[in-house]
């Protein structure tokens, strides 16, 4: 292995004493602290200011956090943490976090709530749920989710016969990715990480994906490592973003006609025979198919649909095959753009599998080898599912994390069965979900909205109960399966204690258990100790040992774990029916879809409108940090992005503030504009999350725009039920 | 004694801002101030743009303005080169904030003196480097000692072009910028 930096980092900080000056001096959690005297304690744990879930170490002076630092021994985090890692102590101590269980008083929205007890609260709800329950059948009770604490509350609803949970994350993010690699490859191209070897990778191709901008740590350090290294970058985004910048290619892309440079890029591969024959030989099915079905994708047709000049498209992807198989193109993240998506990453993977990236060095890594016992701690099976669960709609792709829209759906229209009661885990939903309108009339639909969360957000503002969870700071979690290019685990444990009358969730779904008469499905034992028993009984199946996870390293390897790369003794499996990557893809055509992806084209905007694409800061995640004391200092608004010749068309300058109305008419919060060189003429663009509307979050509110009032229009992919919403257009109206 | 400076290498800087979060931490540095800051520069016309990212924080420098200027020998050099601000003899009468070519310092209002970076000298006394650097997501600033031939930093001037910020004023400053931009197709 190369002598990287971050090994040479690593080494020096193994190292203890001398002249050389350690990263971050770790020895132990505990003989540091003991090093240290005083007050002064270290808590190894898991950050949760946005879900990379790096390794933190919380540093404690007199009960209070005072610092946080990244664990150097957690592969997500290498001794380091990111901006909002590093402001994690902000959501700690802000003022406005929800502090004690709430019932509405009124009507809903209007914000007045009386304080309650927890057993008041909860017995509030379980009465609620029991109550729907008979009257419609479990099912009736939904749940969305982001984050740990979804977990505690599934259980509750799988305990009670409901299976009607579904997560952003899939329909409104990375799902639609992970199916169309499983369709390729029979495995998501990463689950704790994408599995991209970056820190090897000679080429980089990324395709919307805004790295620096899009802060996941360890992902990011090694992008970095591979840039200060000299490989090339090819970005492909109609916006000259960090990554951009770092580029030897940008490609400004006409928005919404990625898949036509990919097809074509696969034609250039085939047709000039430039891919890896021995690998596609080996490992895949279906080339001679996909050979004929990009035939038509020539780079004349491609530079016109893109808009790109022919000759970068052929020059990119020569430098891509140069170097291959030490070139990845990154699978990317957020997917939900067109409504076409699966098939942009189906184009995506089988690229990679024409360069053979999987299992080579530089390209993406194989899935780490480990087996965990399975743990369940003597609870019995979940009893079936009452009804069917709707969380697939009439997609036949849709993953087991559900399709967030088709429950909404059908709380609206109360077909095929109603849907009467809501848990919010973790999630904004009128922020995370398109068209708010919708999320509105489903809310409006219910006899329960539960929310559980840390912050008073729009969302939380609506709920009939309000149960206030402590932060990631203040509570334990379940032992988290980390897989990088080793498997590990890691652990999330309190530096303090809980704040105001705040609960972790396990606490909250176990007592909920409790009331609802399902005590087989609480947490085994009684008081704030229970959860923390429960976690030695999952280290000891496991085989891990629980005091040196939890004092000492706040992370353990599983030994023998790290296979990374393709030899002779290490052959990659695909899961797929034909147990190799499916070029051509059989099930998808079984189900009427095209097995090879084909181009559709996108509607584009109308003449003086602009798409509206979104993205992300590194100090921000989603809408859950902008009320958070130094990240929202470093920023507090968002800008919209506006090409330079466009604003002087409009008159509109730099800094000035403007709205944007969509073509529904919807209008959103004035904003700061943006007037630049770095983005097409054709669309504006903001960081998603802004432009709260939740007074309670005094310093969030009102500040910015939200790009999500704005996307009242969505596509749904028809394979997967993804929710395109790069299909709004917008209209800039001057402030006065 | 060493001698500390620090190396910021831009084409490693991805323009996270955990630097900026980790300096308000450690430093306790009060609201809407900054000890150090990433700026992102750039230049041309599309399609055509390059990016400058460029950290910056207190120079350190050898012939400090500051020191000189300061007229309570609050602002001094250390004997490990570093330039630090004596808090009990400070008055706050600012002349360091005008006399720094580097818009480096400002005033701490809720303690009424001038304030910036110290390359964390608490830090570096138990052995650790900044705070800044120990969280550097992108690598990009690396810290050390000018006098270890062997450091890091040693090593990497020795070997690559850099520069300095306003080299030609003749401060002599102790942060040295590295970068090469990727030659664009």
């Amino acid at each position: 292995m190369a002598f990287s930096r971050r090994n040479f980092l690593k080494f020096a900080a193994m190292s203890a004493g001398g002249a050389v000056l350690a990263d971050t001096p770790f020895i132990s959690a505990e003989a540091r602290a003991k090093a240290e005297g005083g007050n002064v304690k270290y808590v190894p744990t898991s950050c949760e200011m946005c879900f990379w879930k790096c390794g933190a170490i919380a540093k404690v002076v007199d009960g209070k956090v005072v610092k946080l630092e990244g664990n150097p021994y957690h592969p997500q985090s290498r001794g380091k943490l990111c901006a909002r890692g590093q402001g994690g102590i902000g959501q700690l101590y802000d003022e406005d976090r929800l502090k004690h269980p709430m019932i509405l008083e009124g009507k809903r929205g209007e914000g007045k709530y009386r304080k309650a007890s927890w057993d008041e609260a909860l017995d509030y709800v379980a009465k609620k749920m029991k109550a729907i329950a008979a009257k419609h059948g479990p099912e009736a009770i939904a749940m969305m989710s982001h984050g740990s604490s979804g977990d505690y509350i599934t259980n509750v609803l799988k305990a009670m016969g409901s299976r009607n949970i579904a997560f952003p994350s899939f329909a409104q993010c990375k799902g639609i990715r992970d199916e169309a690699w499983l369709l390729t490859y029979g495995h998501k191209p990463g689950s704790s990480c994408e599995q991209v070897d970056l820190e090897n990778s000679r080429v980089i191709v990324l395709i919307g994906t805004h790295l620096g901008e899009n802060m996941h740590n360890s992902q990011n350090q090694e992008f970095a490592e591979a840039v200060g290294r000299g490989a090339k970058i090819i970005c492909v985004d109609p916006r000259y973003s960090t990554a951009a910048s770092k580029s030897s290619f940008w490609l400004p892309i006409k928005p919404g006609t990625d898949t036509a440079l990919l097809l074509a890029w696969i034609n250039i591969v085939i047709s000039e025979e430039l891919y890896d024959k021995e690998y596609v030989e080996k490992y895949t099915v279906g080339l001679e198919e996909v050979k004929e079905a990009v035939k038509k994708y020539t780079p004349e047709w491609a530079a016109q649909e893109t808009e790109l000049p022919m000759r970068q498209i052929i020059e990119s992807v020569h430098e891509l095959c140069r170097y291959a198989p030490n070139v990845v193109v990154h699978p990317g993240r957020h997917y939900s753009w067109y409504g076409n998506d699966t098939q942009r990453a189906r184009a995506v993977a089988i690229l990679n599998a024409l360069l053979g990236t999987w299992g080579r060095k530089g390209g993406m890594w194989l899935p780490p080898k480990a087996k965990f016992a399975k743990f369940n701690d003597g609870a019995p099976a979940y009893p079936p599912a009452s009804k069917p669960p709707l969380i697939r709609g009439d997609f036949p792709f849709a993953g087991g994390a559900g399709v967030t829209q088709v429950l909404r759906d059908a709380t609206i229209t109360g077909n095929p069965y109603p849907i009467k009661a809501w848990f919010v885990a973790g999630t904004n939903l009128m922020k995370a979900l398109p068209n708010q309108e919708k999320t509105q009339d489903a809310i409006d639909n219910l006899d329960l909205l539960v929310a559980v969360d840390i912050m008073p957000t729009e969302t939380v503002m609506l709920a009939d109960v309000i149960l206030p969870e402590c932060t990631y700071l203040e509570r334990h979690d379940g032992l988290y399966k980390i897989k990088t290019r080793e498997a590990g685990v890691a652990i999330r444990q309190p530096a303090v204690e809980p704040m105001y009358e705040t609960k972790p969730a396990w606490w909250i779904g176990s007592e909920l258990c409790k009331k609802l008469g399902l005590d087989q499905y609480a947490v085994k034992g009684n008081g704030m100790d229970a959860w923390e028993g429960r976690m030695r009984r999952q280290a000891k199946a496991w085989g891990i040992d629980f005091d040196k996870l939890s004092k000492d390293t706040g992370y353990v390897t599983i030994p023998g774990s790290e296979r990374p790369y393709i030899t002779a003794d290490n052959q990659p499996f695909f899961d797929t029916f034909s147990e190799k990557i499916n070029l051509y893809s059989e099930a998808l055509e079984e189900e009427g879809f095209d097995p090879v992806p084909q181009y559709e084209e996108v509607e584009q905007p109308p003449k003086d409108m602009f798409r509206l694409i979104y993205g992300r800061s590194p100090v921000h995640t989603f809408s859950r940090t902008i009320n958070t004391q130094w990240l929202w200092e470093l920023q507090k608004e968002n800008e919209v992005w506006l090409n330079k010749k466009e604003a002087k068309r409009l008159g509109v300058k730099n800094g000035q503030y403007v709205r944007l109305e969509n073509q529904d008419g919807m209008r959103c919060n004035k904003i700061k504009a943006k007037v630049t060189e770095r983005i097409r003429h054709d669309c504006v663009y903001m960081v998603h999350g802004f432009g709260h509307n939740a007074p309670q979050m005094t310093r969030a509110d009102g500040s910015g725009a939200d790009d999500q009032k704005l996307i009242t229009k969505y596509i749904e992919d028809p394979i997967t039920g993804g929710t395109g919403m790069r299909v709004n257009f917008v209209k800039i109206i001057k402030e006065a | 004694m060493p001698r500390y400076a620090m190396v910021i290498d831009q084409s490693r800087c991805i323009g996270c801002m955990a630097c900026v979060v980790a300096c308000k931490r450690e430093n306790d540095v009060p609201p809407e101030h900054y000890r150090t800051r990433v700026l992102e520069m750039v230049q041309g016309t599309f399609p055509d743009l390059t990016t400058e990212m460029r950290s910056e924080l207190c120079n350190h420098c050898d012939k400090a303005p500051c020191v000189n200027i300061c007229p309570t020998g609050a602002s001094h050099h250390e004997e490990d080169g570093t330039v630090q601000i004596d808090r009990k003899k400070c008055v706050g009468c600012k002349a360091c904030i005008t006399s720094c070519p580097y818009n480096a310092r400002h005033i701490n209002k809720e303690l009424g003196v001038a304030d910036k970076c110290t390359f964390c000298q608490h830090r570096l006394i138990e052995g650790k480097k900044p705070a800044c650097v120990a969280t550097c997501v992108g690598g990009s600033r690396i810290f050390g000692d000018l006098d270890d031939p062997n450091s890091e930093i040693s090593v990497l001037l020795r070997k690559t072009s850099h520069r300095v910020l306003k080299k030609s004023i003749g401060t002599g400053p102790n942060v040295y910028y590295i970068n090469q931009y990727p030659t664009r197709s």
